[in-house]
């Protein structure tokens, strides 16, 4: 397969843009530990939850590439036209007002109030035991959520980097420059990057996906497009892009006006 | 293990939203793409008819849910 200079950078955008909407997430819930139970102990979290997934990645990434590469850009273009076309959805929806925005300014709310209260209930006994549990908890919470989130940031990279020969390394730098550009706002804002327009993110990240799924799943199974010849397929990413943007901006007036237009019959 | 589970219901939710749109998608996949990869030969616009297909998922889902709620 030709891995152009398009593929290259789609790849590193859509890299980028997914992996900074999971690192949102988990950022949110950090803020919130650490703000209520101090640093030490969830940062310690997340790095070792860094270098787990530090290690799922040197084991995964090779291994995919001595599969052919038809088949892993079929299987990949399928998952990634999977979770590409449900963000869509859901964005579309979202912007249609058909399903509540998220809001991480409530997820953070939320989550300081959970460790407070576990914090009352330590309180209530005494003695070192219980100082250490309470290390473990702020411990096992950055852990669990930037696991949780870093493993499908995992995934998307691992997806979007088995496209070709090459495009691990711009799917990484994609996911390593979202983690540090959502660092260096955690630290610069030390709250819920509740400015962050996360649906406008998810909407784009939808486009970018769906549009690198279909190309995939056609460059796998050896489909045409017109105007195009076999050494320049590329070009049919950002025309994809173009014509899932444009469905979907449609979709967002027509589903609102079909929401609200009563039901006959 | 707790966390392992909740990858895995993660994960899995990366996928599935509107179960019946991925049944679709993956039908879509499993039926359209090997009969369009015979005629890929003949024809420009197999690529096309693939993301129609993917559009048409999308669209019914969407309207679906606006039409329910």
């Amino acid at each position: 397969m030709n891995i152009g200079f398009t593929n290259l950078g789609t790849t590193l955008v859509a890299s980028f843009l997914a992996s900074l909407v999971e690192c949102v997430e988990a950022l949110t819930v950090v803020l919130a530990v650490g703000s209520v139970r101090g640093w030490a102990s969830p940062l310690a979290g997340v790095a070792c939850a860094l270098a787990v997934l530090a290690a799922i990645v040197a084991a995964l990434g090779p291994a995919l590439t001595r599969i052919p590469l038809p088949l892993v850009q079929i299987a990949v273009g399928a998952m990634i036209l999977l979770f590409g076309l449900r963000w869509l959805r859901k964005a579309i929806l979202r912007s249609a007002g058909l399903i509540p925005l998220h809001d991480e300014a409530a997820a953070f709310q939320k989550s300081a109030a959970a460790i407070r209260s576990s914090n009352a209930e330590a309180a209530v006994s005494s003695g070192p035991e219980n100082s250490r549990r309470l290390d473990r908890l702020a411990f096992a919470a950055a852990f669990n959520i930037t696991m949780l989130e870093g493993t499908e940031v995992v995934f998307i990279v691992i997806a979007l980097g088995a496209g070709g020969t090459g495009l691990l390394w711009p799917a990484s730098l994609g996911a390593v420059a979202a983690l540090g550009v959502v660092t260096a706002l955690g630290v610069a804002l030390h709250r819920p990057l509740a400015r962050v327009p996360e649906n406008t993110l998810k909407f784009v990240v939808g486009v970018l996906l769906s549009a690198f799924g279909t190309f995939w799943v056609g460059e796998g199974a050896g489909l045409a497009w017109p105007g195009l010849t076999s050494a320049d397929t590329d070009l049919a990413i950002p025309v994809l892009m173009a014509a899932y943007l444009a469905v979907a901006l449609c979709l967002v007036p027509l589903s609102r006006a079909l929401h609200r237009a009563p039901v006959e019959g | 293990m707790h966390w392992l589970r909740t990858i895995a219901r993660e994960i899995l939710g990366l996928f599935v939203d509107d179960g019946s749109m991925a049944v679709a998608i993956l039908v879509w996949l499993v039926l359209a793409v090997p009969a369009m990869r015979h005629s890929a030969p003949s024809t420009r616009w197999t690529g096309p008819v693939l993301f129609a297909g993917l559009v048409a998922t999308l669209v019914e889902s969407v309207l679906r849910f606006a039409r329910r709620e």
